[in-house]
């Protein structure tokens, strides 16, 4: 619904400016190209998209995602101290988090929706907790170590060196994500005085 | 140093699963496979969104809408021609990816429009589409604070994805 609107008030918006400046006539030339450049996007794209599926398959098999969810339990003591005492929400708790972070987005997703799910079997009710909170503030701040996808579209686009954003990416997601998480522990403190 | 980083994780990787006895080329291909099909799903919709995004561009739209907010912008510091895309990014993955496409593609891959579209896209996410999942597959009716939360981190990438640009 959202997106059938978002897509209307485009198509919208440039017949209303090509009406405004007079050339009409450069619409539908516009948008065939456009459908084409989609496909040749798509076709430059699934390459890379191949061959990183591949090797986040094999990731996903050799178990690092339990490996490097196991490292970062200290953390999660901190930041999920309820949902740590009960080892099913801290496994699939940690099991999202480093999917996440692997860029391994099919197993994250299922695994993020286990802990919501258990989360809330513990805590009962229909209303989030502060903890389930901090995991959705975890989820929606991108922390993909590798941004592949976008790699990919910058390769297309031919860019010299597609990785070199890399630092940058880095220190935009650590900012997003701590932002995030300061704003939900004021939010969580805010609600409860 | 990122030259050798994807070469690095394909030795590291193919190493760690053959120790483990692992089948490794049938997970590069059963992979890969799902690779695909991810990106056939998402291909109609990337089709929908660059003619629409092409339309704006051609009819003079984009270029309105990027003159007439570049005052608001220009005082965050986010460049103007990046805001369809943060505008897009929290309710569409698939959008923002076109309309960032679209951007490296017409300023270039290197330009720095072009570079702070792949930072912005690279270290955010489809916020309003993965609260809507977890929340909704758990039975969460009242999300508290977790939508304007969930969007400071948003806010905070764009800010940081158009500093951290100019320092490449």
């Amino acid at each position: 619904m959202v997106m059938g609107a978002i897509w209307l008030g485009m198509i919208l918006l440039s017949v209303g400016a090509a009406f405004g400046s007079g050339n009409t006539g450069v619409l539908t030339p516009a948008a065939l190209e456009g459908a084409s450049a989609a496909i040749t996007l798509c076709i430059s794209l699934a390459g890379a998209l191949c061959l990183w599926s591949g090797l986040s398959k094999v990731m996903e098999r050799t178990g690092l995602t339990e490996k490097l969810g196991k490292l970062m339990r200290p953390l999660f003591r901190r930041l999920f101290p309820q949902t740590s005492k009960d080892e099913i929400a801290l496994g699939c708790l940690t099991a999202n988090v480093s999917a996440n972070l692997l860029g391994l987005g099919s197993a994250a997703t299922p695994m993020g929706v286990a802990a919501v799910k258990r989360m809330q079997t513990l805590a009962g009710g229909t209303e989030a907790t502060d903890e389930m909170c901090r995991l959705i503030v975890m989820n929606t701040a991108s922390i993909q170590l590798l941004p592949t996808t976008v790699a990919a579209v910058r390769a297309a686009a031919g860019a010299a060196s597609p990785f070199d954003i890399l630092p940058a990416v880095w220190l935009t997601s650590v900012c997003s994500v701590v932002a995030g998480l300061l704003a939900a522990f004021l939010f969580g403190r805010l609600r409860r005085d | 140093m990122t030259d050798l980083l994807i070469p690095a994780l394909m030795i590291g990787i193919a190493v760690i699963a053959l120790a483990k006895k692992q089948d490794v080329y049938a997970a590069l291909t059963d992979g890969g496979l799902e690779g695909l099909k991810l990106l056939a799903a998402i291909a109609p919709a990337l089709v929908m969104l660059l003619t629409a995004v092409q339309m704006l561009r051609a009819s003079g739209a984009i270029q309105l809408l990027t003159r007439w907010l570049s005052p608001v912008s220009g005082f965050f510091g986010i460049p103007a021609e990046t805001l369809p895309l943060l505008l897009l990014r929290p309710f569409s993955g698939s959008a923002a990816l076109a309309v960032g496409a679209e951007l490296m593609g017409f300023y270039g891959a290197d330009s720095l429009i072009g570079r702070t579209a792949a930072i912005m896209l690279g270290s955010t996410e489809t916020t309003f589409y993965t609260i809507s999942v977890y929340f909704g597959a758990a039975g969460i009716r009242k999300t508290r604070y977790a939508v304007p939360a969930a969007l400071i981190a948003d806010l905070t990438g764009f800010l940081m994805a158009s500093l951290t640009a100019k320092m490449l």
